[in-house]
């Protein structure tokens, strides 16, 4: 695929100017993410009131498509029931890993689906994967997420898929 | 070729690109295009490609020579001993070793350090003890030695580097002391492409009777090699970086130390006669070599070796050195361009930084362009950790390498850019 459509105008946009980027003071659950094969690193923050996120930040140090990726996710769970976050999480998870195909089943990733390219960059699958996988962690209070192995809060690997 | 109306430097280039031309053809996988663009391929470092002579040389094996080696009476297993053989004589003399027991074939670098920490490490050194390693390893060299540590009780001592990425030679000579038992050096920096000074370094550790380990990975394809004249103790290398199959590289130990040192690892191929209550090991280089070796990939090595003798290190170390000149001014001229590693003495490798643009987006935007370079911190954190950055993006060259491919490059470089503003 042509790197165009994947570094879209929206994700360039998140890049440069993360949303929710920072510290959140009166956190209730927080998870630190690290995919050790590229050295992505961020933190995500958040503050569940009633079963609902009232607040989410994140910050860290990491390549464009995990930064927007951990970007746009702010924005979209910010307001959200933890229980319909989870799904997104799954979904999200799906379409990266070529399960889910947005152009043909429904889902409820909105303007998120402009991260189906990554399927067909196996190399670059978890980096848009990790701000999910620490959203999900820090729900479970765990403290820290990966995408490898036994730190993989999701408990199953995700494995590069190569499509021509 | 030569015409009058040529400037001796205009021959010289035509002379020079129309031999390149030559030298490309013998790599089949140059021609690939990549993306709809032709595939510039330069991630040498990580692994070169392997010329068409190399790749002749493992087919006659196949088809007319295989079976297995030291083993059976017959033709084909005579064969396969004999060019199996011959490869590390071959070998032995690319790198000047005194002896061919000398020249122990692994499975690469890695297997080659780890055979090291096993035989020697292991063997002899004792709590309190003390190896010098530097800031600019690979991992291959930094963690089998802290396993050690952490099973033996011994010191890691970690001679550091400048803002150039240069080893401070200084420092280097206090850190000795009467507990140092081995020096484990790179011979040149994988992530920056420093070449270190390892013979004064390794008349510096003789000095305190230290004998010292050279991790030559990426200083074999770029430079002539005599450890005779280097006097190291150990030098290892991979053979897949040096245009032969991957599964292959080479342990060169002095022999009155390879003599002392225990087995890595048991089998067959490694001893001399076995019963229930005693074996006798096997003698030089057999001793290491338990169980049935890469044969096509030895005899492969061997026909790398011959092609490179062919093509001459000389030229290669001359043309390199060119390309990384032209390289290095070309990524100097790009605002927004960091250099990783500026040493006085470098081999081919050019590791950079664009500002406010993460490696990894690199890799794959220029992918696109057919431009295959490394990204990421190259299995030497420690020297990211140094120089404060989490990864670069790194070109590293080889012979068949060409100043249009820099120029594919760098033409890359300024889309990134672009895209990125």
């Amino acid at each position: 695929m042509d790197s165009k459509q994947l570094y879209q105008e929206l994700i360039l946009d998140h890049n440069k100017k993360p949303r929710n980027w920072g510290v959140l003071g009166d956190a209730s659950h927080r998870a630190e993410g690290l995919n050790p094969l590229c050295g992505d690193h961020i933190w995500v923050a958040l503050k569940i009131r009633d079963g609902t996120i009232e607040s989410i930040a994140f910050e860290g140090e990491s390549c464009a498509i995990c930064k927007a990726s951990a970007s746009m996710m702010t924005t979209n769970v910010k307001g959200k029931p933890v229980e319909q976050v989870e799904q997104l999480v799954q979904e999200f998870r799906d379409m990266a890993t070529g399960k889910l195909d947005v152009a043909a089943q429904a889902h409820h990733l909105g303007r998120l689906a402009v991260f189906a390219g990554v399927k067909d960059l196996p190399s670059r699958v978890k980096c848009a994967i990790l701000p999910w996988h620490t959203l999900h962690a820090a729900f479970h209070n765990q403290q820290s997420a990966s995408t490898e192995g036994e730190a993989d809060p999701m408990g199953s690997p995700i494995t590069g898929r190569v499509t021509q | 070729m030569s015409s009058p109306a040529l400037s001796r430097q205009e021959e010289r280039a035509v002379i020079r690109s129309v031999d390149l031309q030559r030298l490309r053809a013998d790599f089949p996988i140059l021609r690939l295009k990549v993306n709809g663009k032709p595939l510039a391929y330069l991630d040498n470092g990580a692994s070169s490609q392997m010329p068409q002579p190399v790749m002749d040389r493992l087919t006659r094996y196949q088809t007319q020579e295989h079976s297995n080696i030291h083993r059976a009476v017959h033709y084909l297993s005579e064969t396969a001993t004999a060019a199996y053989e011959g490869a590390r004589a071959k070998i032995q003399k690319f790198i000047n070793a005194r002896e061919s027991r000398e020249v122990i074939y692994t499975r690469g670098t890695t297997d080659a350090v780890n055979l090291v920490m096993h035989g020697f490490g292991r063997a002899f050194l004792k709590e309190g003890d003390e190896i010098i390693i530097s800031q600019l390893e690979h991992h291959s060299n930094i963690v089998p030695w802290q396993m050690l540590r952490d099973e033996k009780g011994i010191k890691l001592q970690v001679i550091p580097c400048n803002d150039a990425g240069e080893l401070l030679i200084d420092t280097y000579e206090r850190l000795f002391n009467a507990r140092t038992k081995l020096v484990s050096i790179t011979h040149v920096s994988n992530a920056l492409g420093t070449v270190n000074p390892v013979k004064q370094m390794i008349a510096m550790a003789h000095g305190q009777g230290v004998p010292v380990l050279v991790d030559g990975a990426q200083a074999v394809p770029h430079l002539a090699i005599d450890v005779q004249d280097l006097d190291c103790d150990f030098y290892c290398f991979s053979g897949h970086k040096m245009f032969a199959p991957t599964g292959i590289g080479i342990l060169y130990g002095k022999a009155a130390l390879l003599e002392k040192m225990q087995p890595y690892q048991g089998g067959g191929d490694m001893i001399l006669s076995v019963t229930f209550d005693k074996t006798t090991y096997n003698a030089l280089p057999y001793k290491f070599e338990a169980g049935t070796p890469p044969i096509a990939a030895a005899i492969g090595l061997g026909a790398a070796v011959d092609y490179l003798n062919e093509v001459g290190m000389d030229n290669i170390a001359a043309w390199e050195h060119e390309l990384l000149a032209y390289a290095t001014g070309q990524l100097e001229a790009l605002p927004g361009v960091r250099i990783i590693g500026t040493a006085a003495d470098k081999a081919a490798v050019l590791s950079f930084t664009i500002a406010g643009v993460h490696p990894h987006d690199v890799g794959t935007i220029l992918n696109e362009d057919g431009v295959a370079v490394r990204t990421g911190h190259h299995c030497a954190q420690p020297v990211m950790q140094r120089f404060g950055i989490p990864a670069t993006a790194r070109a590293s060259f080889a012979l068949y390498n060409t100043f249009e491919e820099i120029d594919q490059l760098v033409a890359g470089i300024r889309r990134v850019q672009k895209m990125f503003t």
